[in-house]
């Protein structure tokens, strides 16, 4: 549980007020001449000395941060049930391998010869994946899910325009993540709202309607945000393709089916692969995550380059290819972070993966089967690896879903993903992934029962919630109407 | 079974049993059968010892920077990295946390971000910087449409530098053709300088920004005032790229004179090279535009207590809540990339940051000299051009072919100047950093003079 703050952590610029010299990182010693730089650059160039940008010893620095850290939560102390977000057991071994030095000291611009193990590395990467989606080709450079929806949306953008055939629509179902619509929008297209039908899942007659000369794709996340597999996924698929459409599928939610279904089957023509998600890699406070992007054959020559290419027993990088969108950022991916999900695929195996998805359903239908009656489900189909539940039990008692949120804190967990999908008013979505043991998840459902009884017998202390946390609730209107983005000398003054 | 699935079979069995249920597939019912698979097509599981020596045999196939003088850089820069950053990112409070969307139980990633956003404006010359962004190019492609957005579309023309990393171009390239901006690029002058009175005339009354790195892709400090004016002459917003942040330390950010945008890559600031990634791309602009900015933003305010506290902010420029709408497709920031450089900048300090520049400065400045005394086929390109630790060597050759024989020499010399094109002369780019001891100097004149 994280308890309330003993002293307050200063910032950084606050340490050292007199602004002595104290030293910081001792520097190699300089074996060669001086050089005065008003010498050798343009004097008007030069940064003047700043002050308040403060020198510390080595202690300090490690006790600030040590410090800091004790404010976060975190995956290795307790349950992570963020819904969509797939919030796994980051392991031990994938941190050392990736800090190999002939991973982690290696430059991307040293000649193909001198890098023959990272080559390697991405060219089994992406085998793993053309494995577990069972499609035909796979880039890694994405560095994050929205960002391998982009990639995605521009390979089929590319395919289309190769066929002389503009279209300016990409149908997006409302229960879809935020970021699918935004990334239409992004790749120069108008996103037009899907309905969904009543079980949560896409509705054929909708999109019979709506798929016409048009639309360029249906974005679509499998299962979808309901946690609902779409049980005709391949009428679906044939209906798009049919008319001239690709499918993108949003991988997000892949961690339900590994070893258990292909998207390849499927009818997807791409699909993002959140490593930070399914795979393991870890979500390091917001990034760096990766994105790969997984195609069909009829997007493989599109895919970005720089692209590794295999020439018989030796790799190499294939930089220029007319017919590929080009490079989405810079480099070949978060290599580090494909170093981490190679490790994670190889120590579990095919049989590993396949369990890792059966036990992250199980966990989520037990959760499900605990709560029932507590809490409303929002829809009443079988869920794979989340549940979906609202908060219209609670709010009898006027108690929303935030405030169970905030609650949640308090008995040492971290809360669901609130508020999404949005097509759930006052939702919690629920994800405890295949990691923890039972008892967690266990120990997870017995908080929230707590907090379902509280909410009837004493609302106002679950509104006022979280009481036992390093600070209390934090004013967020505040910060956006009073913005304070930095620190400045005048902060001291004040 | 398996160690990262937290359930054994004895409690499936349990579990199947209070749902109600024989078979876990049971579970699975509502996947067709016509996308079901029986297994995968990969090996089986394997133990760490045997996952250890599979990646060792991988990483040991590759040549490490650290085991010849390595004068590599091109945007990608090999500094001292001292225990105590790694130290910080291997606390699991720090790596195995979520993006902070609950501030009462993430005060500690928040404050590290509200102190990172800081040292990025001091060292920029701006008001106001994100949480950080995927990496130096994507940083520079979001520049650009940043700059659309501010003059709202109406000039949909970005004017260019040649000498911006020709990998950052190729990548704004890739963006660009959506979002409906035309890019003319505009090529060095003799002196391997970008003249204002060229970029004036490329962005005649339609650009929304006039972009330019510095130092540039040679390595040449640029004249920012002059390059300032002549794009706001224009009617354009001024962008600076940098690629190699440590410059900071002793060059003035594009703020003091005038630039709208700086941004670009902070690698340098602690991150391992990682063959290209992750790296982490900084943005500042001017408070006034504040709400056009991309990325994650962290801000001030108070608890119910009225106790400091931070938390995201201005989340309504974002994706998951304006959807189509959004600034920007980013989603993630390159969280634990911006620790890093928040615990490297800190360690380092202000005045160590200044004296770390000077030396990589130093030593540069000591291999032109000895470059340019050694003559012979050998010289520098720009040689009366001003630079900070990089510059463009010409020798006998193209400079793929130079790295490659300079390689057999024991000397990772540095990056071939033409792997991407361009106007100037096919070279290599020799980067000296702080970790260039003498020695290492030493090695790559001689190698030189044995090539001469």
């Amino acid at each position: 549980m994280k308890r309330r703050a003993l002293r307050p952590e200063l910032l950084f610029f606050e340490r050292n007020p007199r602004r002595v010299r104290r030293q910081g990182v001792l520097l190699p010693p300089l074996d060669v001449p001086v050089v005065d730089p008003a010498a050798v650059l343009p004097a008007g160039l030069l940064r003047p000395p700043d002050p308040d940008y403060p020198d510390l010893g080595e202690l300090e620095v490690v006790q600030h941060f040590h410090r800091l850290s004790q404010l976060n939560y975190a995956v290795d102390e307790g349950l992570y049930p963020l819904g969509s977000c797939t919030m796994k057991y980051n392991p031990r071994v994938n941190e050392l391998t990736a800090r190999f030095p002939g991973f982690a000291d290696i430059h991307p611009l040293q000649p193909a010869s001198q890098v023959q193990g990272a080559l390697r590395l991405i060219w089994e990467l992406e085998e793993a994946l053309k494995a577990i989606t069972g499609l035909a080709g796979v880039t890694l450079q994405p560095a994050a899910g929205a960002h391998g929806e982009l990639t995605g949306m521009l390979m089929i953008r590319r395919a289309l325009e190769a066929r002389g055939d503009a279209r300016r629509v990409v149908l997006v179902p409302d229960s879809a993540h935020g970021t699918n619509p935004a990334t239409a929008a992004f790749a120069g297209y108008e996103a037009l709202e899907l309905p969904s039908a009543a079980d949560g899942t896409v509705d054929l007659a909708a999109l019979e309607r709506a798929m016409d000369a048009s639309v360029a794709a249906l974005m679509l996340t499998v299962p979808n945000t309901l946690g609902v597999f779409e049980h005709r996924i391949t009428e679906i698929s044939r209906l798009v393709h049919d008319r001239g459409g690709f499918i993108y599928m949003d991988g997000a939610n892949l961690n339900s089916f590994v070893g258990r279904a292909l998207p390849g089957l499927m009818g997807a023509d791409a699909m993002h692969i959140n490593l930070h998600k399914t795979f393991s890699t870890p979500h390091g406070g917001g990034g760096p995550g990766a994105g790969p992007v997984a195609v069909s054959p009829a997007l493989l020559p599109h895919l970005p380059t720089p692209r590794v290419v295999r020439e018989g027993s030796s790799f190499a990088l294939l930089w220029d290819d007319p017919a590929s969108i080009g490079p989405m950022r810079g480099f070949y991916g978060n290599f580090l972070i494909l170093v981490r999900a190679l490790t994670y695929i190889w120590s579990l195996g095919g049989d590993g993966l396949r369990a890792m998805s059966e036990v992250a359903v199980l966990y989520a239908n037990l959760v499900r089967h605990r709560l029932a009656g507590a809490y409303h489900l929002a829809y009443d189909a079988p869920s794979m690896h989340e549940v979906v539940f609202d908060d219209s039990l609670q709010v009898r008692h006027e108690v929303h879903n935030t405030d169970i949120a905030k609650r949640l804190l308090d008995y040492g967990f971290h809360p669901p993903t609130v508020s999404f999908p949005l097509i759930v008013h006052g939702a919690l979505m629920i994800e405890p992934g295949e990691s923890v043991a039972p008892e967690e998840v266990e120990a997870f459902c017995d908080a929230m029962l707590a907090i379902a009884a509280e909410c009837e017998a004493e609302p106002e202390f679950v509104r006022s919630a979280p009481h036992d946390t390093p600070v209390r609730r934090v004013d967020e209107v505040r910060a956006a109407r009073n913005l304070k983005v930095r620190w400045t000398p005048e902060d001291v003054k004040r | 079974m398996h160690p990262w699935v937290g359930a054994g079979l004895e409690d499936r069995r349990d579990i199947l049993a209070e749902l109600g249920l024989s078979s876990i597939d049971e579970l699975f019912a509502s996947i067709p059968a016509a996308v079901s698979i029986d297994r995968l097509e990969l090996p089986p599981a394997r133990d760490e010892e045997s996952i250890k020596l599979a990646l060792a045999k991988l990483s040991t196939a590759n040549l490490s920077m650290d085991c010849a003088p390595c004068f590599l850089g091109a945007g990608v820069y090999r500094h001292l990295r001292p225990a105590v950053v790694d130290a910080v990112l291997s606390r699991a409070e720090f790596f195995t946390s979520y993006t902070p969307y609950q501030p009462e139980i993430s005060q500690g990633t928040l404050q590290v971000i509200f102190e990172f956003q800081t040292l990025i404006t001091r060292l920029t010359g701006l008001g106001v910087a994100n949480a950080s962004l995927y990496d130096g190019a994507t940083a520079f492609v979001e520049a650009v449409l940043f700059a659309h957005r501010v003059l709202r579309g109406k000039r949909d023309l970005a004017v260019v530098a040649e000498t911006v990393h020709p990998m950052y171009r190729r990548v704004l390239a890739t963006y660009a053709g959506a979002a409906g901006i035309e890019v003319v690029v505009v090529p060095p002058g003799a002196d391997g300088r970008l003249d204002p009175q060229a970029v004036r005339a490329a962005a005649g009354d339609r650009a929304c920004c006039v972009a330019l790195q510095s130092p540039n892709f040679l390595g040449i400090v640029e004249d920012l005032p002059a390059l300032a004016a002549a794009a706001h002459e224009a009617g354009a917003l001024a962008v600076e790229v940098v690629t190699e942040a440590v410059s900071l330390g002793l060059l003035a950010g594009g703020g003091a004179f005038g630039f709208d945008v700086v941004c670009g890559e902070a690698q340098s600031f602690g991150v391992a090279p990682g063959f290209g990634g992750p790296h982490l791309g900084f943005f500042a602009c001017a408070e006034k535009q504040v709400r056009q900015l991309p990325g994650r933003l962290v801000g001030e305010t108070v608890d119910s207590e009225g106790r400091r506290a931070f938390c995201l902010t201005l989340s309504t420029r974002e994706q998951h809540i304006r959807r189509a709408k959004a600034t920007s497709n980013i989603c993630t920031n390159q969280g634990l990339m911006a620790l890093a450089a928040t615990v490297w900048l800190e360690a380092v300090g202000g005045r160590g940051l200044r004296e770390l520049a000077a030396s990589c400065l130093a030593r540069s400045e000591e291999l032109k000299r000895r470059i340019a005394a050694l003559g012979g086929p050998w010289r520098l390109a720009y040689p009366a051009s001003p630079s900070f630790n990089e510059f463009l060597l010409l020798g006998p050759g193209p400079g793929a072919e130079l790295a490659a024989r300079l390689a057999r020499e024991s000397v990772l010399a540095g990056v071939p100047s033409s792997l991407w094109g361009g106007s100037w002369p096919d070279g290599i780019l020799v980067a000296t950093t702080e970790l260039n001891a003498a020695a290492d100097l030493d090695a790559l004149v001689a190698a030189l003079g044995r090539l001469s």
